[in-house]
């Protein structure tokens, strides 16, 4: 186990470094730059601007400068656009918006997409079973740019009873709409996956044994079935959570929550090259670091597995 | 020497009364005044920075007009008013102003403004150090050696202010500007505070580090989110100030922010184009347009690399006649815009639009010219004339590209290709005459003809298209010192208009929701310098 | 946006007891196909899938010959005033009223249609074609190539793949062709962990035992015997693929990365209508988004169907 987890960290470097070498020069590659300007500097200005960042000198040494300044000091520089920002400090304040609303939107979509996953299965081809397989489908093709709208049309601008966007420091108020727009497909997937897996498990024989030995259902679903029934849904949690933090450029934009996925997006339109590296290396990090976390808490759960 | 008739403004302002303040009436015009005085708006993107020799945008520059103030404020209308100085001498042989700087000027900390923070904040500006995309407006203001010392071949100080003492700040300028008192509104030369900077450095324009010296102060700022001002009590004229707090919000979607305004969580907001007469009708006190300092036009690439087509003046004018501007302003914009026909909008101060002809024409008349003026060039049928037109990514510039590459195709056979460039590919594109057609916006740096008319000066910088005209240069250079420069104005504007070298589509307004209880909103400022102290909200 | 490749569906290794483990086993033997077939023709959810998919279908290719307007030609009476005079009308030949720009939303849909279906199919068979190549290559050779192959599709994985299209489009400029490319490279990689899986277990099997005796060449082997057996699985994951590249489409739209004017896409269409929403243009949502709905159910369906059908155990 321990070896696996060196391992699984020995990848991680390369990857990062991958990352940052391969979007770096993606970057560098895009037309313009982050002082291109609808007026355009004159070249003294400018030349002054670009030696205040640093752009002046090849690019092999800004990476490397870069590289250094992540590794020594923790530091992602400065926000080419915003210019008495630091991106650590973009970071740190977009950062735990996405975190709050997505954590938020991943409890949701678990409990409710397991639930209903569980409850559909137990209730096969009853219209309890209809009803959750046709929810989770329609939630799941229902892209979250329109959902976003639609709620606000409906709670915001009809039923007055929500604010249309905003963060407010995390008011409940103005996390409901969020949560509900970026949960909802996921929960759909995790019904989906419950419900087969579960489906799955209470065809086992092992399931059958206990029918015949005549147990109670009751004691069956939760005593029995439903960990193996759970197991599947846990290589997925940890692709659900990045992907949602990844994803959530679209509540950012609809509700104007300020959080890391715009901030991502605006940098790579503004060619803030800082902050794009910062939240990449972020987003590219989270990742592996929730893919193994998933798969230690796989194989503690599941003792079978070994790696 | 010669004394500006700037010493009446303070006085008129100390005569106002102050009881009425006290009874919630407003001191001028007596109308019910609200218990909340607090007004929220919504900004499309964060703000570039919050240092005033570093800001670089629209939005930043409002919150910089509240937080700080410089030597001269406009007023409603866009003329000059006094604000840390009272009233300038200027020497004989207009290269040297004194400024006069108001004694009981304070700092939000309670330190008096003097000339040595101008000093301090303009020698900041043109330091290479600094690295302000800004420096060039320091260039621009003639200011002595300051083009030198941004190319770093002369120190900071040697530019051209001085302080005599705490309350005279001495300007000189290289040659002399008649409109650079007009200068002085703009952020890049409002004072900054020496000591806050030094203390702080390049997080001195955090909440808790920002020493300002306007009518309000930082109190709060989320990144992208919103951000927070409240009224300086160490602001020298903070009596008259109404609006107790500015709330920004940073709203992406236009849509949204609509959304946001009708469940009153907004003052102000942009109405998006086609929705105004429908919000006219449904808010006919809120919805409002009026006129900006800006203009929208189609460039031709005049150079080598544009298309040979486009070097016959008939295909020009032929594109640019049977483009139904109407359509435009009325069925897309819908906002109040006015077709264009010249390049200079017509709100532009001592300005007189010159009647061109095909502005005279009916559009009828226009379609069956273009049709006639394409095929002498001998473009018809069977030899379509074929272009693209780039315009970077908005819902409002592919709206217009679309109807113009379809008024194009139907009426002149034309095949028109479209290219959607997201924003910095596009200027990247535009920049190298990398574009056959392409989209373009101006707005005035300041309230002259000669703001737009410059660009048709082969040497300027934003000349995109590469058109060159030796009269239209020398008309230009002229007027620079002209006593009444608008004949050399409407000469060039007959040139564009016969020439063509761009294609005039409409100037621009602006589209607000604007609360009916928010007051004095300087609708005549074309140029849209409005100042947060001087609204107000009356009682409902 | 929600573009995530569906997991519930299919999991990289047959240990996991997942259905799509035991397709690629149940698909080995000939009349097992056969049997699959009238599974899935007795399936209705799935039958009705495919009626509504091929309604679709035609939709896309001869939709234009109903057309009285085309994609892009502007009715002037109708531009700027939609809202008023818009909506839906036999009278003036637009069945599915206009756009914002007087455009008839009918010939737009049909070709929005064309766009993503072909965006979705596209991506779809790049993912697959390459992941199976891939995957049954890296399971076949073993030992270190795969060890290798397997750690880049590790790393591969760590990177925020939506961050890389978004800085593709940037970089290479918006065209169909980039989003062809984008996103079936970034999707191939589960692929390639499913067929890699399979191929494993496929690898001792005797018929594949017997070709190695008798000196058939590895990539031969491959190709001609693994890959075969391949179909099934690949089939199920590739409709449901489709439904999240058309979903992964629709988002680069909404960001205004999408393919260039005239042209359109689903994503174009409704990222477009739900803007208008509010202004009460609600045909100009209603009838793309009812065309991706039914689209992107009819594909779920089709693969739900197709996996029970491969996978006897389930019923």
């Amino acid at each position: 186990m321990l070896f696996y987890i060196i391992r699984r960290l020995a990848i991680a470097l390369p990857t990062l470094t991958l990352l940052i070498v391969f979007s770096f020069l993606l970057m560098h590659m895009a037309p313009g730059g982050p002082f291109t300007a609808e007026r355009e500097l004159p070249p003294q200005v400018l030349a002054n601007i670009e030696a205040k960042y640093g752009l002046d000198q090849p690019i092999y040494m800004q990476m490397l400068e870069y590289i250094y300044g992540l590794v020594a000091h923790f530091d992602f520089g400065p926000s080419f656009q915003y210019k008495d920002r630091a991106v650590n400090e973009i970071i740190a304040t977009g950062f735990p918006v996405t975190l709050t609303y997505g954590t938020l939107s991943f409890i949701v979509a678990v409990l409710l997409g397991g639930l209903l996953g569980i409850t559909a299965a137990i209730h096969r081809n009853s219209w309890l079973d209809y009803f959750a397989v046709g929810l989770s489908i329609g939630a799941q093709v229902l892209p979250n740019f329109v959902m976003g709208p639609i709620l606000v049309l409906i709670f915001v601008l009809w039923l007055n009873l929500l604010p249309g966007g905003g963060w407010n420091g995390g008011q409940w108020q103005n996390l409901v709409l969020p949560v509900i727009a970026l949960s909802t497909s996921y929960m759909a997937s995790i019904t989906r996956l419950t419900r087969s897996s579960m489906l799955e498990v209470l065809h086992s024989d092992f399931i059958r044994t206990a029918r015949a030995k005549g147990l109670p259902k009751r004691v069956i679903i939760f005593k029995h079935a439903l960990k193996p029934a759970l197991l599947p849904l846990f290589s997925y949690l940890g692709p659900i959570f990045v992907s949602m933090i990844t994803g959530s450029v679209v509540i950012d934009y609809y509700f104007s929550t300020g959080g890391i996925g715009i901030a991502f997006v605006n940098s790579a339109l503004n060619r803030d090259y800082a902050v794009m590296m910062g939240v990449t290396i972020l987003m590219g990090g989270l990742t592996i670091l929730f893919n193994l976390l998933v798969d230690l808490a796989y194989a503690w759960i599941d003792p079978k597995i070994r790696y | 020497m010669v004394k500006s008739a700037f010493i009446g403004g303070a006085l008129a302002f100390s005569l106002l009364s102050t009881s009425a303040l006290a009874a919630n009436l407003h001191p001028e015009t007596g109308e019910k005044l609200a218990d909340e005085q607090v007004f929220t708006y919504r900004i499309l993107d964060e703000h570039s920075s919050l240092d005033p020799q570093i800001v670089e945008d629209v939005t930043g520059s409002e919150l910089m007009r509240d937080l700080f103030e410089g030597l001269y404020n406009q007023d409603n209308d866009g003329n000059l008013e006094p604000g840390v100085a009272t009233h300038h001498d200027l020497s004989e042989d207009k290269t040297v102003y004194t400024f006069h700087l108001r004694p009981e000027a304070r700092w939000s900390d309670g330190k008096p403004v003097t000339a040595h923070d101008f000093v301090f904040a303009w020698q900041r500006a043109a330091d290479p150090k600094t690295a302000s995309p800004y420096a060039w407006f320091v260039e621009l203001m003639s200011l002595k050696n300051a083009k030198k010392i941004v190319a770093g071949d002369m120190s900071p100080s040697d530019l051209g202010v001085k302080a005599l003492d705490d309350h005279r700040f001495e300007v000189t300028l290289s040659a002399p500007l008649p409109y650079f008192p007009l200068m002085t509104t703009h952020a890049t030369t409002f004072p900054s505070p020496q000591w806050a900077i030094e203390a702080h450095g390049d997080a001195w324009t955090k909440p808790e580090n920002m020493v300002s010296n306007g009518a309000y102060v930082l109190a709060e700022h989320v990144p992208s989110e919103r951000s927070v001002r409240v009224r300086n009590a160490n602001y020298w004229n903070n009596e008259e100030t109404i609006i107790e707090k500015v709330v920004t919000l940073v709203i992406n979607d236009e849509n949204a922010a609509l959304t946001r305004y009708l469940a009153g969580e907004l003052d102000r907001t942009e109405i998006p184009s086609g929705q105004y007469p429908s919000y006219k009708k449904s808010h006919p006190e809120e919805a409002v347009s009026f006129p900006r300092l800006c203009s929208y036009y189609y460039w031709f690439n005049h150079s080598d690399s544009g298309p040979e087509a486009f070097n016959d003046k008939r295909v020009r004018q032929a594109l640019s006649f049977a483009l139904d501007r109407n359509v435009i302003t009325d069925r897309i914009m819908q906002g109040g815009q006015f077709p264009a026909y010249t390049f200079t909008p017509a709100v532009t101060a001592g300005f007189e639009v010159p009647e061109v002809p095909f502005g005279q024409m009916s559009q009828k008349e226009r379609d069956a010219k273009a049709k006639d003026l394409l095929a002498e060039a001998g473009y018809g049928a069977e030899n379509p004339l074929e272009f693209t037109i780039v315009y970077n990514t908005s819902e409002g510039h592919k709206k217009i590209a679309i109807a113009a590459s379809q008024m194009w195709k139907q009426k002149l056979g034309a095949k028109v290709t479209l290219e959607n460039l997201e924003w910095k590919t596009f200027l990247t594109r535009k920049r190298a005459q990398q574009f056959d057609v392409s989209r373009n916006g101006w707005c005035g740096d300041y309230n002259e003809a000669s703001t737009f008319l410059d660009l048709m000066h082969s040497q300027s910088s934003y000349n995109d298209g590469k058109y060159v005209n030796e009269e239209v240069d020398k008309l230009l250079s002229e007027a620079k010192t002209a006593e009444n420069p608008q004949a050399n104005y409407t000469r060039i504007e007959e040139i564009i208009a016969d020439e063509m070298p761009i294609i005039p589509i409409y100037h621009y307004t602006n589209v607000y929701m604007l609360r009916a209880n928010l007051k004095n909103w300087p609708i005549n400022n074309a140029e849209q310098n409005w100042y947060s102290r001087n609204l107000y909200k009356t009682a409902e | 946006m929600s573009v995530h490749l569906d997991r519930s569906k299919i999991t990289e290794d047959p240990g996991h007891h997942t259905a799509a483990g035991r397709a690629a086993e149940a698909v080995a033997g000939r009349s097992l196909y056969a049997d699959a077939r009238a599974r899935f023709f007795a399936n209705k959810a799935a039958m009705v899938s495919v009626i509504v998919l091929l309604a679709v279908l035609a939709f896309a290719l001869f939709g234009s010959v109903l057309a009285v307007w085309d994609n892009e030609t502007i009715d002037w009476d109708l531009i700027g005033v939609t809202a008023e005079h818009g909506a839906p009308s036999l009278a003036n030949g637009h069945y599915f009223g206009v756009d914002e720009l007087g455009r008839d939303l009918f010939a737009r849909t049909v070709q929005g249609t064309t766009v993503s279906l072909m965006v979705g199919v596209v991506g779809a068979a790049i993912a697959v074609i390459v992941g199976t190549i891939y995957g049954a290559i890296s399971g076949y050779a073993g030992g270190r190539i795969d060890n290798l192959l397997m750690r880049i599709v590790d790393i591969l994985q760590a990177i925020p793949y939506m961050f890389v299209l978004i800085l593709l489009l940037v970089v290479f400029g918006r065209s169909i062709a980039m989003l062809f490319v984008g996103i079936g490279l970034i999707s191939w990689l589960d692929m390639a962990r499913i067929v890699r899986g399979q191929t494993l277990s496929l690898k001792n099997k005797e018929f594949i035992e017997a070709a190695k005796t008798t000196g058939v060449p590895g990539l031969i082997i491959v190709f001609r015997h693994i890959v075969p057996n391949l179909i099934g699985i690949t089939m199920v994951y590739a409709t449901l693929l489709i439904p999240n590249m058309i979903l992964a489409e629709s988002f680069i739209s909404f960001l205004g990365l999408g393919v260039q004017e005239p042209n359109t896409s689903w994503g174009a269409l409704i990222s477009e209508g739900a803007s208008t929403l509010q202004y009460g243009m609600y045909w100009q949502l209603g009838f793309p988004l009812f065309f991706f709905v039914v689209t992107l159910f009819s594909f779920f369906f089709i693969g739900d169907g197709l996996r029970d059908a491969l996978d006897p155990k389930e019923r």
